[in-house]
């Protein structure tokens, strides 16, 4: 379960960040873009809260 | 919460607060290289970066300031913080406690705590410009002082009386938060600014140092803004965090390193938000003054939204939030370690307030880089104070620790050494012109000599006294 989760929240990260590049190289439009890029944020924040703050100790400042 | 623990929480890590810490929790690379990379991406790079731009800075000049800057930034954490940090492996303020005494620390936490507020008043203004943006809330622009519209107050009262409410409540959930979002909100300041280069005029990677030259930096100030030049980006960035690493801040966290080198894995915090991060944040604001025909008006939210939607609008949420958030949380230990008897949550309220009340003034944003170079070069004595009576007093023959050997309350060696340099820094300011981004250094140089000279009578002094006797 938790490398499923894991992998989720790094499909979430490569949504993110990943189709702007293709906005760049002008593969996909701009608002496509945006759409990814809001699933790809909610991927993450449903995801990564399960398993992130369980390998970090907290932040320290 | 008593004073000490409240002075003690100050100092972040929660663990050997009074004592040097152990060999059995001391940690290495990985994690100093993680919670660097994850702390220095924040609410404040969605203003620096565009306050670049307005300031006129040039592409070259930022590109190779920053990088200078930025390196400068990893030798102070690794040549002065470090090896002090583990030399004695005490928090700031229990070294400071040391050597200046008690009270003289809790004066300096008074000072830290207000400016703790100015900053997290800063990022509530910042989160409030994406939070208004449904309400069609009149944005501030860069020479805006005064609140703008009645909208503007109820949103950022109503941001900043969140953000107290959870810090009074739920610190400990929003740092668990902010570890979540730090990895995410970095790849948005990227993200958006790769997919806006197409709209700016960037076609290929080719023309990109065109486009940046005349569309992005361009080198000319907008109205009412310094003038940016290369050394004023080589200071500013080697600066930003001043009270950190110059300051001696970040002892409170390296002194859990197993050895002094660990202070170059500030290169993964600062190159990673205090370059790419500035940078990308920088594009976002030029494709606005593009489009918008050089507005002045300022607004973080309305600039990611464009860019990025909204994901780009939670992102300036998040990341004012998450900054604002820890920031009273802190504000309000240190005030709290002056007012032991008020208990910490209603001295969080009152310090979230104040803060707010700070936020509704458009100006702690618009003049942020002002501030923050401000907010080093009022903590930069006190960490000159510590290098000298950690790494030099030892080899000239002076007492270190003064205060607690002599067991005094209050050094006035130390008190007179921050208030000089900080009077003799406004007179380089006011008589000679020299701008506050340029101040730290000279300032060093002038606490350092006025320490060591006080030092040097008062202790002289005391002997002669004790001989007497």
């Amino acid at each position: 379960m938790r490398y499923l989760l894991i992998i989720l929240s790094i499909i979430g990260l490569g949504l993110t960040v990943f189709p702007s590049f293709l906005v760049f190289v002008g593969v996909i439009e701009f608002e496509l873009n945006i759409v990814l890029m809001t699933i790809g944020t909610v991927l993450w924040f449903v995801t990564a809260p399960f398993w992130i703050n369980k390998e970090k100790t907290g932040k320290t400042a | 919460m008593k004073a000490e623990e409240a002075q003690a929480v100050v100092s972040i890590s929660g663990e050997f607060e009074r004592e040097s810490v152990p060999a059995s929790h001391q940690k290495g690379w990985k994690s100093f290289l993680g919670m660097y990379a994850g702390e220095h991406t924040a609410g404040t790079e969605f203003v620096i970066g565009p306050l670049f731009v307005a300031a006129g800075a040039s592409a070259f000049d930022l590109v190779f300031g920053l990088l200078i800057g930025n390196l400068l930034a990893v030798l102070s954490w690794a040549f002065l913080t470090a090896p002090i940090a583990v030399k004695t492996r005490l928090t700031l303020y229990y070294q400071l406690e040391k050597i200046g005494g008690k009270n003289f620390t809790l004066a300096y936490n008074l000072v830290n705590a207000l400016m703790f507020c100015f900053l997290a008043g800063a990022m509530i203004s910042v989160s409030a410009t994406a939070v208004g943006i449904p309400f069609n809330m009149a944005m501030p622009s860069l020479t805006d002082v005064y609140p703008t519209s009645v909208t503007w107050v109820v949103v950022v009262f109503a941001v900043g009386l969140l953000t107290t409410v959870v810090a009074m409540y739920g610190y400990n959930i929003v740092s668990k938060f902010a570890n979540v979002a730090a990895p995410w909100m970095i790849l948005v300041f990227i993200a958006a600014a790769v997919a806006v280069l197409p709209d700016l005029g960037v076609t290929s990677l080719g023309n990109f140092w065109e486009v940046a030259e005349t569309r992005i930096w361009k080198g000319t100030a907008l109205p009412g803004q310094t003038q940016f030049t290369l050394w004023h980006v080589i200071f500013f960035s080697w600066f930003t965090n001043m009270a950190m690493h110059i300051g001696m801040a970040d002892m409170s966290i390296l002194r859990f390193a197993k050895k002094w080198q660990m202070g170059f894995s500030s290169a993964a915090g600062v190159f990673v938000g205090h370059y790419i991060a500035w940078l990308a944040a920088g594009v976002l604001y030029a494709l606005f003054l593009y489009e918008a025909a050089n507005s002045l008006e300022f607004s973080p939210g309305i600039i990611a939204f464009r860019a990025a939607g909204l994901a780009g609008a939670i992102c300036v949420i998040i990341a004012g939030w998450t900054t604002a958030n820890p920031t009273i949380y802190r504000a309000g230990l240190a005030v709290q370690a002056v007012m032991p008897k008020v208990s910490v949550r209603k001295v969080t309220f009152m310090v979230g307030m104040v803060t707010t009340l700070a936020a509704c003034f458009p100006a702690l944003v618009m003049r942020l880089l002002d501030f923050v170079a401000l907010y080093g070069l009022i903590l930069m004595p006190v960490g000159a104070v510590i290098f000298l009576d950690v790494q030099v007093f030892p080899k000239i023959g002076l007492t270190s620790n003064y205060a607690e050997k002599r067991r005094l309350r209050f050094n006035w060696a130390v008190a007179v050494a921050w208030i000089l340099t900080m009077a003799l820094c406004l007179a380089l300011n006011r008589i000679w012109g020299v701008e506050i981004f340029f101040l730290g250094l000279p300032g060093w140089f002038l606490a350092a000599l006025i320490y060591i000279s006080l030092s040097w009578a008062v202790q002289r002094s005391a002997q002669k006294h004790t001989v007497a006797i």
